[in-house]
């Protein structure tokens, strides 16, 4: 005897309308996904399409007025980017960058994996209330800081020179390092490392021969991150660098490609465009890496 | 005697160390340091330090730059998460989504974020730009606006801070999308399988299983998109430098200009100061709600 | 109203056009049936439960409901219930907005969802834990709800994807129990997927046996218990497996059950083959003895188990020969070249 309440619940329409239906609103989910991607990427990208446009239009089509930008009135020319990379500093700032990045990120992957395997593994009586005392000191903004810094920079004799970034940068990049390989740690199983303790190894051989290579997606997520925080990074870098020869990226373009009142816009465009596509590259192909370190250090941290 | 190796407390300090020294003295110490400053007289020609006590705070609340500095930090981070939330959202959606070319839409989309602030700043400053304006050439093109005419953007009080905080939105939405993306991949496949089969639509699926699944990541993306915009000077330097007349400042952008500019750093660490309160309330307030959030 | 479930000619290939997950499958259920499909991983049941569900779209073939073909429609068309592995609750819901999900998805007016919701939970005793959370609650009682939710729309077919693998062994055989006893009171046609055989024989009205895709053999357990279709059939069920012995080109099989110590049947030995054990090891497993050895005599020298339960009393010891009668009835015999069951020796 099988028991039912009263009366079926769904509407019985014919098969035949569902499927169309169904197929109906396939059809117009496929096209609206479309429509967003398209609408999104121009928006996203729009400014950079415009940036490549610019670099190569000579200045009598650049400035006349009422003149089309998107296309070339007059024929596109190459010296604005001859002149960027010839005349202007703009190969320093590259090198620069490269060079404080790397520094960075030495110093950052010293610092935060010790500390994020020590807080995640090792007996400390307080050891959680130190994990969020990193984090919070993240949030102590640069904007405020600077000001202490001036001074350091000063007495430490690195005024004008990009070595101050290197040593400040870390206080940007290590919170976060350390916040984003803790939650990395803890999600390792303790089982592989107590296996190569067993077998003979000490802890800290542990650490630096199974814990390191295992926690890799995350250490490409600091990687990433503070590379490229470094190469974003504006105060610090406009507010303690002043001769070209020392600048980066980010703060030389800005600076240095406008003379005066005179905006060399070419070469300013080209510059941020040429900057902006490596770092973008860089970031997609690792990406997945980075995501999946960023939730475990979100899920778990 | 075991080895030092193998001394787990020894080696949980030894390994804890550098990174926290690193922190006290450059963070630590400079933290303490710069509010020290705010109560000082010292400049950057004259580094002696001489307390004055809330002279730097007074005069600060006598500035009509200052006051309308703290107002549009609030402003320009409150709109900007609103709008980037919606967006990110959206944004995140479609990404999880599966189409032909996603590799291409995802490079496009994700460029505002990847490149660096002040060269974000600078494609920007030639789209709004008072003189050569695309945009306003397209506004001609299409009728919105009279021939000739132009917009600009950036020396208008209302157009300048819209434009602050578009160019803001334009730059946050991409990472908060990846922040919710990574969210609402970590749905089990089970339960979006459970909705599709209970019958649940679009919608309902999105309102009813996504979002509330993903609230959490929603305000992880939220605090970090409203840290870094509250605390941000580089946008607002390059774009408009606190311009038309002041008008665009915020918080970060007009210490700046004091410390840096005036060199006068106690002034300029007067008025940064003022961020710290608020960091520390809405910090506190997302992770507790997160907390609570929690549902598995 | 319980209907048929069919599958015809399903097919389905990932794409990069390997091996079919699931190959060209026929099926067909009764109304009202409970239908196990039974295999190891791989074996593409679940691929072909989700095509009937229709969170899988075939490559070929037909899904038919009630007679009528339902390829294209999705999932919440086709007026199915699924149950999974993990049961797939909202977390975030309690249990009554659990159940109530699906009929505000189909717009039902508030006072008829709580009605049918406390219905589908008084049916499953859960009306105490209403307003609890899925984490709040047990393995046994998370199940019923996903139950529950599923009862709610009344759906012409129940599809479920072991859901008892989750459970701990006291458990299962509870909750097993549970299924049964839902499916006779409500009587719709299910189809249920698990790698346990032990589970499909004992709620199966059929089972379904497949392999790499294929269906091997389709039967009541008894009938697909007592002759397996193929050596894979005969050794994926029962527990210990069916002793394969070949011999003079063909294949011969008996279940451990089915072998006895000669005294026992005394000198009624017609109609019995006889054959001796090179007893190696004895294992005493829930009161029957598992005598593992080498056969000689009943064709090439080949491991057996043998199984005697409790009430053959006959001492044994390991490391000495013994005689051993299989009744001929009991015998299998397959073809060693295309593994499937023949009807005698063949020669």
């Amino acid at each position: 005897m099988s028991e039912r309440s009263e009366g079926t619940t769904a509407p019985t329409v014919p098969i035949e309308r569902q499927r169309r239906q169904a197929q109906r609103r396939y059809v117009a989910s496929r096209i609206t996904v479309y429509v967003v991607a398209i609408v999104a990427s121009l928006l996203a990208a729009f400014p950079f399409i415009v940036e490549g446009i610019i670099t190569f239009k000579r200045d009598q089509d650049l400035y006349a007025p009422g003149s089309n930008p998107f296309r070339y009135n007059l024929d596109p020319t190459t010296e604005h980017l001859d002149f960027l990379f010839t005349s202007t500093g703009f190969l320093t700032f590259v090198l620069n960058t490269l060079l404080v990045g790397a520094c960075v990120v030495a110093i950052t992957l010293l610092l935060a994996l010790p500390a994020a395997y020590s807080l995640a593994r090792l007996p400390l009586r307080w050891g959680g209330a130190l994990g969020i005392t990193i984090f919070l000191v993240y949030l102590i903004p640069p904007s405020l800081l600077f000001v202490s810094f001036s001074r350091l920079i000063a007495n430490m004799g690195l005024q004008n020179s990009r070595w101050a970034l290197v040593v400040l940068y870390p206080t940007i990049t290590v919170p976060v390092a350390v916040w984003l390989l803790l939650g990395f740690f803890k999600s390792i199983p303790r089982d592989v490392e107590e296996q190569a303790m067993v077998d003979g190894y000490s802890r800290f051989a542990a650490f630096v021969r199974v814990a390191v290579p295992l926690a890799f997606p995350g250490i490409v997520a600091v990687i990433v991150f503070s590379f490229t925080l470094s190469a974003h990074e504006f105060l610090y870098a406009s507010a303690f660098l002043s001769s070209s020869s020392q600048k980066t990226v980010s703060v030389g373009i800005p600076t240095e490609l406008v003379l005066g009142d005179v905006f060399h816009w070419q070469e300013l465009q080209a510059a941020a465009l040429l900057v902006a596509l490596p770092i973008a590259l860089l970031f997609n192909l690792l990406l997945e890496r980075f995501v999946s370190g960023f939730t475990m250090g979100a899920v778990k941290g | 005697m075991a080895r030092l190796a193998d001394r787990e407390g020894v080696l949980a300090r030894l390994m804890l160390l550098p990174a926290i020294v690193y922190i006290l003295a450059l963070v630590a110490v400079p933290f303490v340091v710069a509010i020290a400053y705010s109560f000082s007289d010292v400049t950057a020609g004259d580094p002696s330090y001489d307390w004055v006590g809330l002279e730097n705070y007074r005069s600060n609340w006598e500035d009509p730059v200052f006051g309308r500095a703290l107002w549009n930090t609030f402003l320009f981070t409150g709109v900007t998460m609103l709008l980037t939330v919606v967006l990110a959202n959206i944004l995140a959606t479609l990404l999880t989504a599966d189409f032909h070319g996603k590799w291409v839409v995802r490079f496009l989309v994700l460029l505002p974020w990847t490149t660096p602030a002040a060269l974000g700043a600078i494609a920007w400053l030639f789209m709004l730009d008072s003189l050569l304006s695309p945009i306003d050439w397209i506004l001609w093109q299409v009728g919105l606006l009279e021939d000739g005419r132009h917009m600009v953007w950036l020396g208008k009080s209302g157009l300048a801070k819209a434009s602050v905080i578009g160019v803001q939105v334009w730059r946050l939405v991409p990472l908060a999308a990846v922040i919710i993306m990574a969210g609402q991949t970590a749905i089990p496949d089970d339960i979006k399988d459970a909705a599709a089969v209970d019958g649940a639509g679009f919608w309902r699926r999105l309102w009813e299983v996504t979002i509330p699944l993903t609230l959490p990541v929603i305000a992880v993306a939220v605090l970090f998109g409203a840290i870094i915009t509250f605390t941000d000077m580089s946008l607002v330097r390059v774009l408009t430098n606190g311009g038309p007349v002041n008008q665009t400042h915020v918080l970060a952008s007009w210490a700046y200009v004091k410390g840096i500019d005036g060199g006068n750093l106690a002034q300029g660490a007067a008025v940064a100061v003022f961020l710290l309160p608020l960091l520390l309330a809405a910090t506190i307030a997302i992770l507790r709600a997160v907390r609570r959030w929690e549902v598995t | 109203m319980a209907v048929t479930v069919e599958a015809v000619g399903l097919t389905k290939v990932y794409g990069g056009g390997r091996t079919p997950a699931v190959d060209h499958v026929d099926l067909a259920t009764e109304e009202g049936e409970y239908l196990v499909l039974l295999g190891p991983s791989g074996c593409g049941k679940t691929t072909l439960l989700r095509m009937i569900a229709g969170l899988e779209q075939p490559t070929e073939g037909e899904v038919r409901i009630g007679g009528e073909v339902v390829n294209g429609l999705p999932p919440r068309a086709r007026r199915i219930a699924m149950v999974f592995q993990s049961y797939a609750l909202y977390p975030h819901k309690t249990v009554r907005q659990n159940i109530e999900f699906p009929l505000k998805a189909e717009k039902q007016p508030t006072a008829k969802r709580r009605e049918r919701a406390e219905w589908a939970a008084e049916l499953l005793g859960l009306s105490a834990l209403l307003d609890r959370r899925p984490r709040q609650l047990s393995g046994g009682e998370r199940q019923r709800v996903a139950l529950a939710r599923a009862l709610v729309r009344e759906p012409s077919v129940f599809l479920l994807d072991e859901p008892l693998s989750n459970l701990d062994a006291k458990l299962r055989a509870t909750a097993r129990d549970d299924l049964k006893d839902f499916h006779e009171r409500v009587g719709t046609t299910t189809i249920y997927v698990t790698h346990d055989q032990v589970e499909a024989m004992g709620m199966g009205d059929r089972i379904v046996v497949m392999l790499d895709g294929q269906v091997r053999q389709v039967g009541p357990p008894q009938a697909v218990y007592e002759g397996p279709a193929d050596t894979f059939v005969a050794t994926f069920l029962g527990s210990p497996p069916m002793n394969l012995v070949p011999r003079e080109g063909t294949i011969v099989g008996f279940r451990p059950e089915k072998a006895l110590p000669a005294e026992v049947l005394g000198a009624a030995l017609d109609g019995h083959r006889r054959w001796t054990l090179d007893v190696q090891r004895i294992e005493y497993l829930s009161g029957d003895r598992h005598l593992h050895g080498v056969a000689t005599g009943l064709g090439e020298q080949a491991p057996v188990i043998v199984r005697l339960p409790a009430t053959v009393l006959t001492p044994i010891e390991t490391g000495t020969k013994h005689e051993f009668v299989v009744r001929d009835d009991d015998l299998c015999w397959f073809d060693p070249e295309t593994e499937k069951a023949i009807d005698g020796p063949a020669g």
